[in-house]
């Protein structure tokens, strides 16, 4: 199709014509059934979140819906009771949201400018600051938790958001300046230094030359700073309590007790809104969602 | 700045500034990193030697709280868990993600298609998946019942409530969530492999599997070393999937290291004893990514030689 790149090289043209159409329905005999056993599980949740609770009791999750009705995602977003609080799911994502919006803006603003620094004004000394803030990226979360508890309760920031968007803040610089450097450094060097000979300093740089160059690099820290830091769930359970916790922390609240009545078809539609903005960021930034994947692992 | 005591001074001060720019830019990341990466590090490394319990208490308590949390059993299961967790993970997710990426590169028509279903688990939070799998595979809710209704009144699928079998739901739940991350970076690889290459081993008569098992994989390798690094790290901090598919049961059945460590932390209150576990968690991970760095250092300078 359009991968013009890949045109010279056919594995399954081989043999006769009999062959080519056998073994190529096995490829796709395999992939339908690799596609079933991914998707369903979303399928089975889908399904869920519409049918009436007796029914899924009666009946398991694994079957076909007789009656649906939406009322039980209305009950999820507003009304559902979780941890003592009954306003629904709708107060957890608004946490969530509120947390993962400017910690992704600042971590991504952040390591932008610091991947340019890192990149293009080479100084004694740089690849040990590189060095410094990607070992971020592998610290283990257990051997920062005491510490940051200690540092939140000292600055005020215990049991809020605004504790959370540090924390996440702080993590995230090391995955975005690791992004964000190794982007810059394809940047031909000459162009910076034209632009040094004509009299621009480091900021003028970056916004006429570095800026209008980044925007797939933009895209992938995005892409990679929403999509973590909504699923996160240790930091939010062990930082903040009660209704001041992401939508994460929400729905082990809800799902892993192991009394009362269950609801699930209010937690399976409690699930899916959890499960709904990274899944709709992945959809529409897949591509920029690999790349990230590619350059984050692999570097 | 405010302090500056005379004017004629300030054009001068602010040149040099400006000559510092991109260091001075740097400088908040370069306090954060540190006090992030090497004072807490040593802050708990501290705290494990000390003599906390409930409430930290910074007085050097000595290597005791290692000796005991050896001795107690529960870690001792959550290591091996990790084990056996780690070694199956990532091989199920390495033999998965590369069939996949072969099946894909077969030039199958929507091919952005077959990887968008494989990959979306990735952008799912553990949480989440956790949740839906525990739905799907407990006896009350899942396939059990599922088979019962369907009129098969003996089958029994009860693993995620068997302490024999409870671990290898987790495995393959990781799996599930993780071999569409290993399937993009093999098809990447895959696509990468010079194409002369491939054709003079059809010329050579070497049928599609043995093309791929006997001269495409052996040359992307590297990349299979790569997504083993980041899959056994994924597996050492594993901690979200298990609360939320097992709780680490039934019993001790699926506890994993990090479970341990926020248990003793937060729910024992036996804090020196968590960070002592949050410390071989950290051992660990340096277990697989420093021979790694090391390797790719070397790998690096000496194509770096191969070039120049």
């Amino acid at each position: 199709m359009a991968d013009t790149t890949h045109q010279s090289f056919d594995p399954l043209a081989t043999g006769s014509r009999a062959r080519q159409t056998r073994s190529r329905s096995i490829v796709y005999l395999l992939l339908g059934l690799f596609a079933l056993l991914y998707l369903s599980p979303l399928v089975i949740i889908f399904m869920n979140a519409f049918r009436p609770l007796e029914e899924i009791v009666r009946e398991g999750f694994i079957s076909l819906p007789n009656m649906l009705s939406a009322t039980y995602w209305v009950e999820a977003w507003s009304t559902f009771c979780i941890g003592g609080t009954c306003e629904g799911v709708s107060r957890y994502f608004s946490n969530t949201l509120l947390m993962t919006v400017p910690a992704t803006i600042l971590s991504t603003a952040i390591g932008l400018v610091n991947g340019y620094a890192l990149s293009k004004w080479r100084f004694k000394g740089d690849t040990w600051v590189f060095g410094l803030i990607t070992l971020g990226v592998f610290m283990p979360a257990q051997m920062t938790l005491l510490p940051w508890a200690f540092v939140l309760g000292k600055i005020g920031l215990s049991n809020t958001i605004a504790g959370l968007v540090l924390v996440h803040t702080v993590q995230g610089i090391s995955f975005t300046t690791l992004f964000c450097r190794n982007y810059f450094l394809a940047v031909p060097d000459d162009l910076i230094k034209a632009a040094r000979i004509d009299g621009a300093g480091f900021w003028r740089i970056f916004r006429r030359i570095m800026l209008p160059l980044s925007p797939p690099i933009l895209i992938v820290c995005v892409i990679w700073q929403f999509t973590g830091i909504w699923n996160e769930f240790l930091f939010g359970t062990v930082f903040t309590s009660g209704s001041n916790q992401p939508i994460t922390s929400a729905i082990v609240a809800f799902s892993g007790s192991g009394t009362g009545e269950r609801h699930y078809n209010v937690e399976a539609a409690s699930v899916i809104f959890a499960a709904l903005p990274p899944l709709f960021i992945y959809v529409i930034g897949g591509k920029y969602f690999v790349r990230g994947l590619t350059s984050g692992a692999v570097k | 700045m405010m302090a500056d005591p005379s004017n004629a001074t300030r054009p001068r001060l602010s040149a040099i500034l400006s000559g510092w720019t991109p260091q001075l830019v740097l400088v908040p990341t370069l306090v954060a990193a540190l006090v992030y990466v090497v004072i807490f590090s040593l802050w708990t490394i501290w705290i494990s030697v000390s003599k906390s319990t409930l409430l930290p208490n910074m007085a050097y308590g000595g290597f005791g709280e290692y000796a005991a949390l050896w001795q107690s059993k529960r870690w001792i299961v959550s290591y091996q868990n990790l084990f056996l967790f780690g070694t199956l993970y990532v091989v199920g997710s390495l033999v998965t993600g590369t069939l996949l990426a072969i099946l894909i590169d077969q030039r199958v028509r929507f091919e952005s298609v077959w990887r968008t279903i494989f990959l979306y688990p990735l952008a799912i939070s553990f949480i989440v998946t956790g949740t839906v799998w525990r739905w799907i595979f407990h006896p009350q809710t899942g396939v059990e019942k599922a088979l019962h209704d369907i009129g098969w009144l003996s089958a029994q699928f009860d693993w995620i409530t068997d302490r024999d079998m409870a671990l290898y739901v987790v495995i393959f739940t990781g799996i599930w969530h993780s071999s569409g991350f290993a399937m993009a970076l093999i098809l990447a690889g895959l696509r990468s492999v010079d194409a002369d290459l491939i054709k003079a081993a059809q010329i050579d008569g070497a049928s599609m599997p043995r093309t791929y098992r006997k001269v495409v994989l052996p040359t992307i390798w590297p990349i299979f070393v790569a997504v083993t690094v980041v899959l056994l790290q994924f597996a050492i901090k594993t901690y979200d999937l298990v609360v939320a598919l097992t709780q680490g049961g039934p019993g001790v059945a699926t506890t994993v290291p990090a479970i341990v460590v926020y248990d003793l932390m937060f729910q024992r209150g036996q804090i020196a004893q968590g960070a002592a576990a949050a410390v071989m968690i950290l051992v660990a991970l340096a277990l697989v990514l420093v021979p790694y760095a090391i390797w790719s250092g070397i790998r690096a300078k000496r194509e770096a030689a191969h070039h120049g």
